[in-house]
């Protein structure tokens, strides 16, 4: 049988090895704690506490700010401190809710739970909703409305993202290693909503022992298969997850459940277990910190809002001076310059290099070599694209599908001449979006 | 910890192969077909190779120093085109014919244009078909010591049987580089193994060139008349090392196969309907000209449109 996999892609240097043997272990937030008003796709949340409160671990302290929003919890005990701008990973400052942690972990009583089978469909989804879980892989994007489509009917695959393609990552993999059964349980969850549909598990297959603990836990679900994938980044990109799948194209314009499939990565199908199953909301999340500059790599599971700084200290700080740090993996995350900012729901890694690739190698002259026309899994034609976007043409830009590119950095990864062509391309989009919203 | 930290926009880590290291490679690869010429013709040709190379090397430099431009000789491309260049020229062509040759291939085609990525034509057969007419004696005088009268295909063409065994070794007259199929395919497989080229384009050339002679070259599926038109003049070197050249092959996939049989089908017509015996520079200096066209039609649809909401 042909490998299950897209057209593209790249095979970057992985670094796993440094992180995946590490077992998940608990950090306890000892400085402030820090809550962006937006960690999510859609309006900011609007804070329910005031400087001064007290709260609770597990305690809503902002509420979803509209419907396409997700609410947030506290997730220690102690005194609200501030509601003001702070700084987060992109750079920017956004409105942030700071609580002082007592260090007693006190914590709500969650509100009583029913047994799966006697919940409706509208029940759980409320309780996602409630829960403030939205998309834990990056994007962020609310989970209540990928699991609310209009036909519910029409839903074939529940697909979960376990391709973990991003190099360096290894959250999800011991996530599935340590707590399988909270993953095949939150897939079963989801299922629920859909009476149409089959659950994939969907896994690279650099993770065989994965592929097997999965298919050990499933095999007497018959509306669950595991399903071994190419390992081959961007593998994990939703619109290639579906189709290396499914065998289903989407577009830049249409969503998963255009294609009868509803995507959610691992942490998030977790996230909707602890929801559901037992009650509680959105408060952690695991997060690699790893990279050549750390002393110690691991994977810890941190509650939301906890600073930067201790997870680099619960790693054994730095063993080199690292010249780039970067919330997230190598391909798609963000570059910091400032390790005084959140965890947030999105957080997946925290990766410290003491090379830097890309200021180390200069942009010169296109030689027209055409990887970046092999490897976008896109299927455009980026060196075109990045030329369009230079030169501000954004007739041609269009015409030529630059808004089917999906950002995965494949492009700027091959180039021979290190040209920056998903940032070109990336900011041409980012205009273009901006435009359509006016 | 330092306080300035690089920040820079997704994705954070790139490849390690570099336009220099590309072009390394294709230097490498082109060294069997040097050493047999070297082997083959002796000294005339070392010192053929060596006042290319340098010419072509020292014309971009100097250009870029007189331009207040930045230099790139460092990135072995003039290397590249100087070498091809002198694979191309008759063993016995005085010095000066690499001199002028270089200098049109790197001044004209290259820089005037825009310099590396920007040329339309690919400046090394640029160069030799500027030398072709305007030195046409010089360059179709195949006369050396080791071998006279005419090269296996001009001898092929006039009716005449050829030795296949020495055709595919090299031991032939012709230019410098061309003779040896064995030394080219030798280079052509250390720039597949290590991802330089692939075989769309000279697989697609090659095939629809001899499916072109075998309906039209009069001798149907003769294997001796293939194997010759395949081992003789410079189709191979053509069809790895000039038809390959990134700048000027289309860089969409569909399009390079398109650009490959198209290659074949003008080489066939120059080598069995045209005046002279070669046809392969001519064919890839005017697919170098349908290039944007071919680029235009076969640009690849993008993931996912035509799906519902596109």
């Amino acid at each position: 049988m042909a490998k299950l996999t897209f057209v593209g892609g790249i095979h970057p240097y992985d670094g796993k090895e440094l992180s995946k043997d590490k077992p998940i272990k608990a950090v306890l937030p000892k400085g402030d704690l820090v809550y962006p008003l937006s960690q999510h796709i859609g309006a900011p949340a609007k804070p329910i506490v005031a400087k001064g409160d007290h709260v609770l671990t597990g305690q809503m302290i902002a509420e979803a700010g509209g419907f396409v929003s997700a609410p947030i919890y506290a997730t220690v005990s102690g005194t609200v401190k501030a509601i003001e701008p702070r700084r987060v990973v992109t750079g920017d400052n956004v409105m942030s809710i700071v609580v002082e942690n007592d260090g007693l972990y006190e914590e709500v009583e969650y509100p009583a739970v029913k047994p799966l089978d006697e919940m409706s469909k509208e029940e759980i989804i409320e309780r996602v909703k409630d829960a403030g879980v939205v998309g834990m892989g990056g994007a962020g994007f609310p989970t209540f409305i990928k699991l609310s489509p209009k036909e519910p009917e029409k839903i074939d695959y529940v697909i979960a993202n376990c391709a973990e393609c991003e190099p360096y990552l290894t959250s999800d993999y011991r996530r599935m290693i340590e707590e399988p059964e909270k993953l095949v349980e939150g897939l079963k969850v989801s299922l629920k909503l859909f009476d149409n549909a089959r659950g994939i598990l969907a896994v690279e297959d650099n993770k065989p022992d994965c592929v097997e603990i999965l298919k050990k836990l499933t095999k007497d679900e018959p509306r669950i298969s595991v399903k071994a994938l190419k390992t081959k980044y961007p593998q994990g990109a939703e619109r290639q997850l579906i189709y290396a799948t499914t065998g289903r194209k989407i577009n830049s314009s249409m969503l998963p459940a255009d294609a009868g499939c509803v995507v959610n990565n691992v942490d998030t199908i977790v996230a909707i277990y602890h929801a559901v199953i037992e009650g509680k909301p959105l408060m952690n999340r695991i997060v690699t910190v790893t990279g050549d500059a750390i002393e110690d790599p691991r994977n810890f599971i941190v509650r939301i809002g906890t600073n930067y700084h201790e997870l680099i200290e619960e790693a054994g700080g730095f063993k080199k001076d690292p010249v780039k740090i970067i919330s997230g993996g190598p391909m798609m995350g963000f570059g910091i310059f400032d390790l005084d900012v959140p965890t947030t729901k999105t957080a997946s890694a925290l990766l410290c290099l003491t090379e830097d690739d890309v200021s180390k190698m200069e942009p010169s002259a296109c030689i027209n070599c055409g990887r970046c026309v092999e490897v976008c899994p896109g299927r455009v034609v980026p060196r075109l694209l990045a030329d369009y976007a230079e030169n501000y043409n954004e007739e041609a830009f269009l015409a030529h599908d630059g808004m089917e590119c999906c950002e995965c950095g494949c492009c700027s990864y091959v180039c021979p001449a290190k040209r920056p062509l998903t940032q070109t391309i990336k900011s041409m989009r980012k205009m273009q979006l901006a435009k359509k919203k006016k | 910890m330092s306080d300035l930290m690089k920040v820079s926009s997704n994705p954070h880590i790139r490849s390690k192969a570099s336009t220099s290291s590309i072009m390394l490679a294709v230097v490498i690869a082109l060294l069997p077909a040097a050493g047999f010429g070297i082997y083959n013709f002796g000294l005339d040709a070392l010192i053929l190779i060596v006042v290319t190379v340098l010419t072509t090397v020292l014309t971009e430099y100097i250009f870029e120093k007189l331009m207040g431009k930045k230099v790139t000789i460092g990135d072995y491309s003039a290397v590249v085109t100087g070498l091809l260049l002198a694979l191309n020229l008759p063993p016995k062509a005085p010095w000066w014919i690499g001199v002028v040759g270089g200098v049109f291939a790197i001044l004209v085609v290259k820089m005037l244009f825009g310099g590396l990525g920007q040329n339309f034509m690919n400046p090394a057969l640029g160069a030799r078909c500027f030398l072709l007419i305007s030195f046409t004696s010089i360059m179709t005088n195949f006369d050396c010591d080791a071998y006279t009268g005419a090269t296996p295909l001009a001898a092929l063409k006039a009716g005449e049987s050829v030795n296949i065994f020495n055709m595919v070794v090299g031991k032939t007259a012709g230019t410098i580089g061309e003779t040896s199929m064995i030394a080219i395919v030798i280079g052509a497989c250390f720039l597949i193994l290590t991802g330089v080229i692939d075989l769309r384009i000279p697989g697609s050339y090659i095939v629809s060139f001899v499916i072109f002679i075998s309906i039209f070259g009069g001798h149907g599926l003769d294997f001796s008349f293939i194997s010759a038109h395949l081992a003789g003049g410079g189709l191979m070197l053509g069809a790895f090392f000039m038809a390959t050249d990134y700048v000027t092959r289309p860089i969409t996939m569909k399009g390079q196969y398109v650009y490959g049989i198209l290659l074949g089908i003008l080489t066939g017509i120059f080598r069995i309907f045209g005046a002279s015996a070669e046809g392969v520079s001519y064919a890839i200096i005017i697919g170098n000209l349908l290039v944007p066209l071919i680029e235009k039609a076969t640009l690849p649809k993008a993931f996912g449109k035509g799906g519902a909401k596109a």
